[in-house]
């Protein structure tokens, strides 16, 4: 071990998790500071279709003559912005129903535990199709959609990390000294169950991430004029084949953030399994 | 073990059951009501009687609901709003389009994935087990797209290997269908031989743990032969349930690739479809698409049970 490692919150940062911790921190910022930073406005031709990169517009013009690079900056707002609404809505909705069904236990516990296998039985992407098929891809259905279909996953983990919690002496000595279930919930095992929530939200983040994408991808995600990177690389897909990289500029946007993340969701992951034995 | 597989039969066929069910649900869950919602709002009180009466939206939605499962099962299912074609006719060829991409991925990445997985289990720690480790990394977090347009970019463009368009027709010969299928076969595969690759590592890694690789070890066996012979064979099962498991996904993730190298299957069908809210067409696409999914899962599972020693004996 080198003594002179990098350290944040007294833990040790390998290699990949200051990298992943700096992605995302870039990602975070160009997201928050979007206006301030993109040398163009994203909806505006600013020059001919297609021009070739130059020294003002560093990744040159796209299908109708706006700036790529300042479309990839605002498009970093509404990808980024929007699957962190999305994943803190399924967490919400995954973390009470999961500790609901573990501080209830049994008929609640058997309801929404066979309605959420159900829902992990059929593929998310299909599934979601089926939806959008009648619901159309507004922000609000996305939103809704993804989220319901993704909190089936988070009442997974939430509930099993709270049966692990709730038959523990502590919420035992609670249970007898007469608390009601809502300090049970928010004092004992919310706190101690924040470690592996913690984790799981970046993984969650990252498939909620990915999913916007290749929705928007497909052209029934996020619909124009709103521009987010999924579908950037669907706008731009056609000139490949004039040897042009635009669609891989999105797109290597899209995998950096993906990469990024997961480097420090295993940093995460790591620290937790040394300090209680046990990974989430 | 037979009560163990019939089990397993039922519980499939339960969960079809369900998971047709859903996808009809999730066409009624809509505030208004299906003919409003394709009419949009073009739709006039005349038009949307007649929709209404169309579709059947008169009757009870639990018998419309038997009416759809029984006629899927016989193969009827319905005809399409967008363009009034028999539905079965529209995907069939398309269903059959996908199943070749799907199986000539699974033909090229199953072998590729457990050879190479072994590989790096032997040389455990080497260079090569780094790499393959980075590599994993690299292709599970990149989206399906971003692969398939660096190959287009650099195999199809550049070089002039193969066409960047994979539009087969009905009367392409095989030999045509593979070539023009190669890249979109090609990014499924870089897609998913790096998940197999490092389940099939990490099964035959914890074998290698046990006591009897030990003995094996101590015998003077090579390397290979304990990894072969001894440790493989009770690998398998999570092997099995992890290569299911990735054919799986190549169904759903199929969809992502058609559409980027235009090939004619269901998946390109279904994004089309949804856009232009042909819900018949959907459903259909849906259920063939989930039903494909949990029979893959089930056949998983019970490869599992049969491949297990422990439980080929009757207790």
């Amino acid at each position: 071990m080198k003594k002179n490692a990098m350290r944040l919150f007294g833990y040790k940062v390998s290699i990949p998790a200051q990298i992943g911790i700096a992605v995302v921190a870039i990602n975070l910022l160009v997201a928050l500071l979007a206006p301030l930073i993109a040398p163009f406005d994203q909806a505006t031709p600013v020059g001919d279709a297609w021009a070739d990169p130059d020294a003002q517009h560093w990744l040159g013009l796209d299908n109708v003559g706006r700036d790529i690079l300042s479309r990839l900056i605002y498009g970093a707002r509404m990808s980024i912005g929007l699957s962190l609404i999305i994943t803190a809505l399924s967490f919400a909705i995954g973390v009470i129903a999961g500790f609901a069904a573990s501080v209830a236990g049994g008929w609640v516990d058997q309801a929404l535990s066979r309605l959420v296998d159900l829902l992990l039985w059929m593929p998310t992407l299909i599934f979601a199709f089926v939806v959008l098929s009648v619901l159309g891809s507004a922000l609000p259905v996305l939103i809704v959609t993804i989220a319901v279909l993704d909190s089936t996953k988070v009442f997974r983990l939430a509930r099993s990390v709270a049966m692990n919690i709730v038959s523990l002496e502590f919420v035992e000595a609670a249970r007898l000294r007469g608390e009601g279930w809502w300090w049970i919930v928010t004092r004992e095992i919310l706190p101690n169950a924040v470690p592996p929530l913690t984790a799981e939200f970046g993984l969650r983040f990252c498939f909620t991430f990915l999913f916007i994408a290749a929705l928007s991808f497909l052209g029934l995600g996020v619909q124009p004029p709103d521009a987010d990177w999924g579908s950037m690389v669907k706008d731009y897909r056609d000139m490949i084949n004039f040897g042009s990289a635009a669609p891989l500029y999105p797109a290597a946007a899209i995998a950096t953030l993906t990469i990024g993340v997961n480097f420090v969701v295993d940093w995460m992951l790591s620290i937790h399994s040394r300090g209680q034995g046990e990974g989430a | 073990m037979l009560k163990l597989v019939v089990h397993r039969l039922g519980l499939g066929v339960l969960t079809l059951f369900a998971a047709s069910a859903l996808i009809f649900v999730g066409t009624e869950i809509l505030p208004g009501d299906l003919a409003s919602a394709i009419l949009q709002n073009s739709a006039t009180p005349e038009s949307l009687a007649k929709l209404r009466l169309d579709l059947g939206l008169d009757r009870p939605a639990i018998l419309r609901f038997f009416d759809w499962l029984f006629g899927a099962l016989r193969g009827d299912f319905g005809h399409s709003l967008a363009n009034g074609r028999d539905v079965l006719e529209e995907i069939a060829p398309r269903f059959a389009n996908t199943m070749f991409l799907a199986a000539y991925a699974a033909i090229v990445a199953v072998p590729l994935a457990v050879g190479l997985g072994l590989l790096a289990a032997i040389r455990q720690g080497g260079v090569f087990d780094r790499l393959i480790n980075l590599f994993t990394l690299m292709t599970i977090s990149v989206p399906e797209y971003f692969l398939a347009y660096l190959l287009i970019k650099f195999v199809a463009v550049d070089l002039g290997w193969f066409p960047s368009l994979a539009n087969v027709s009905p009367d392409s010969s095989f030999a045509d269908r593979l070539y023009y299928a190669f890249l979109p076969m090609l990014t499924l595969v870089l897609v998913i031989v790096a998940h197999m690759m490092r389940m099939t590592r990490a099964s035959v890694l914890s074998v290698m743990a046990s006591p009897y690789i030990e003995m094996a070890i101590l015998k003077g066996l090579t390397k290979s032969r304990i990894v072969v012979r001894h440790a493989l064979p009770n690998a398998l099962a999570p092997i099995i349930a992890v290569v299911a498991l990735n054919l799986a996904y190549l169904i759903v993730g199929v969809v992502v690739v058609e559409t980027v190298f235009v090939y004619p299957g269901l998946g390109q069908l279904m994004v089309d479809e949804v856009s232009k809210h042909d819900v018949p067409v959907v459903q259909a696409c849906g259920l063939i698409f989930a039903a494909t999914f949990i029979l893959l899962n089930m056949t998983a599972d019970i490869l599992a049970i049969l491949s297990n020693p422990r439980l080929r004996q009757p207790r």
